[in-house]
């Protein structure tokens, strides 16, 4: 692999970047593998790179239907920051952090994570208390976390309407410093660049329609491009996972919605920090390129359809609107949708299931991109040992019959 | 924009109107206090979640404020019918098949449904009517 360095940029730029090297091959499908990881967004990605990389498991396939990072990975607003409530989940978020906070070093690709700080706005007094029973908790969990009155978080953001005249005044906020945003499509394609030079085999076009079981046991699945074999096959197929579940004859606790986002024209600087608020229910931060990324909420039905409904956008405007009027002319360039598998308790599985050598990675929701690293990462050491990583066990899909549930509704930052 | 026929109103109103309520027919176990643990996760968190034909519950929030059911086409959208509580559909995997879109789609049972992964939550809700 051809390292990027500011002299290679320099040296091509000399020569009209004509001759930069391919970032990953294209090669055909091998008839089988050590383990299979179906789809090839971030977490996938990161997975069979984790899997090559810590676990010397390099004869690997990344199965993905379309093209890598078409999926959610690169429909998302972009946020990344782990002030989650429950333990289970701050660890692991947290250790997904950990990664990103040396990410781009160590993939040599510039994700572009950005530690701009988020800020998730109270607007009630109950609001308050969550938020202060929530940034306590990450720090009793050493995630950094402040809870700001409004002059804090006016003076953080002065676009923003903090007086008492808004129709849902702003009365505080968690401030996390250590969050902030990363480029979406640099972290499929930096993943991808790194797995491929350790030889795994990203196989795009390559739909899995069924798998192949045995004696309860996975042999590989049925694809259009043929049967493939793996005695290990991870499933990381978001939106698609119950479909894919179906598949294998297993039931997933997950329902498919359609979740939009929309960037407006490009401003000037006008905002360095991301706002959320789960209240009035919009987020929005501004790229680097200058335009406003907005995300709305997702649709209340099922669908697998990519485009989400009106009234959502026009509700996710509203109140965008309401906290930075200053944003009530601007024009919105492209709006999209992504379909996203939610959880009943808002907490991703990463799991074993009824077949064996069968896991599935899904559940992510709203909120899966900051995970991407750590998802990947112990999803790996998963797939590596045969048994869950500490991080990884507590979401298990037995929760959903022990009763081990990790309710974190609160901290999912988008209503669902 | 969903346009939808309330059964009650008997009129055709805006999306706005409504909430959606998730999957419809989830009958609760007879038995409750028979129930094994694997029984009561299916029934509370197990839901369908085909692309394709879903039966729906469906409230008329700011209208007549009834639940009615609607069975909907979770990739195309449409809506193939409306019915009262109680109403069994009279559209299910079967249309889908009859059009010619089962490809790659993977339907729910039509009529009674049941709800969970385990054989035996299936057959402890058999035979039941939500
Ligand atoms: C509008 C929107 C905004 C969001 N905002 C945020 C945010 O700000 N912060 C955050 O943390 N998260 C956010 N999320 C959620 C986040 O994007 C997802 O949780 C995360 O990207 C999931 O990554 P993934 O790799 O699991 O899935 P994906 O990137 O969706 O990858 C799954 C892949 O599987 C492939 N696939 C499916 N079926 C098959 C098959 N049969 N065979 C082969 N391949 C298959 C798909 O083509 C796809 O490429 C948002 C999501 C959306 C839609
Ligand atoms: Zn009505």
């Amino acid at each position: 692999m051809q390292r990027y360095s500011g002299f290679g940029l320099v040296k091509h730029a000399l020569r009209h970047h004509e001759d930069w090297q391919r970032q990953w091959r294209n090669p055909t499908p091998k008839p089988g593998y050590d383990v299979i990881i179906v789809g090839g967004g971030g977490h996938g990605l990161a997975t069979a790179y984790y899997l090559a990389k810590e676990h010397g498991i390099t004869n690997v396939a990344v199965l993905e239907k379309g093209w890598l990072g078409g999926g959610n990975t690169a429909r998302n607003t972009t946020i990344v920051r782990s002030n989650y409530l429950w333990d289970e989940s701050a660890a692991l978020y947290e250790h997904a952090m950990k990664h990103w906070e040396g990410l781009s070093q160590e993939l040599n690709y510039n994700v572009m994570f950005s530690q701009r700080g988020v800020l998730n706005l109270g607007h009630t007094l109950q609001d308050m208390r969550d938020i202060q029973r929530r940034v306590n908790a990450n720090r009793l969990n050493g995630i950094d976390g402040e809870v700001l009155d409004a002059e804090g978080v006016q003076s953080l953001v002065p676009i923003m309407d903090c007086s008492k005249r808004a129709r849902y005044p702003v009365m505080g906020a968690s401030w996390q410093p250590r969050a902030g945003v990363a480029r979406h499509d640099a972290v499929a394609w930096g993943y991808a660049r790194a797995a491929d030079a350790l030889g795994v085999d990203l196989l795009q076009n390559t739909e899995v329609t069924g798998f192949k079981i045995r004696d309860g046991q996975i042999q590989g699945v049925h694809t259009n491009r043929g049967d493939i074999e793996a005695k290990t096959v991870g499933c990381v197929t978001a939106g698609n996972s119950s479909v894919l579940a179906g598949m294998a004859g297993l039931n997933l606790p997950l329902e498919s919605h359609p979740l939009q986002a929309l960037v407006s024209e490009p401003l000037k600087p006008v905002l360095d920090t991301v706002v959320m608020s789960n209240h009035v229910h919009g987020y929005i931060s501004q790229s680097d390129k200058g335009d406003l990324v907005i995300g709305a909420g997702i649709d209340g039905y099922n669908g697998y359809g990519q485009r989400g409904s009106y009234p959502t956008v026009e509700h996710t405007l509203q109140a965008i609107v309401e906290m930075f009027p200053i944003f009530s002319r601007v024009r919105m360039n492209r709006q999209w949708g992504g379909i996203v598998d939610t959880c009943p308790d808002a907490c991703p599985i990463l799991s074993k299931t009824k077949v064996k050598g069968l896991y599935f990675n899904c559940g992510w929701g709203t909120g899966g991109f900051k995970a991407t690293p750590g998802s990947g990462h112990v999803f790996a050491a998963s797939l590596a040992k045969g048994e869950m990583h500490p991080i990884a066990a507590p979401f298990s899909i037995d929760r959903f019959h022990s009763g081990a549930l990790i309710d974190e509704h609160g901290a999912a930052g988008v209503a669902h | 924009m969903f346009h939808i026929y309330c059964p009650y109103c008997e009129e055709l109103r805006e999306e706005e109107e409504f909430h959606p309520k998730g999957q419809a027919h989830i009958a609760r176990p007879e038995e409750p206090d028979a129930c094994s643990d694997e029984e009561w996760g299916d029934y509370l968190f197990f839901r369908d979640n085909p692309r394709g034909i879903h039966h729906e519950m469906w409230l008329h929030a700011v209208g007549c404020r009834k639940f009615f059911n609607i069975t909907r086409n979770t990739v195309s959208y449409e809506i193939l019918e409306t019915y009262k509580m109680g109403e069994q559909p009279t559209v299910g995997a079967e249309h889908l098949a009859r059009e010619g879109k089962t490809d790659s789609v993977q339907v729910a049972e039509s009529g009674q449904q049941t709800v969970g992964a385990s054989d035996a939550a299936q057959a402890s809700v058999k035979g039941a009517q939500a």
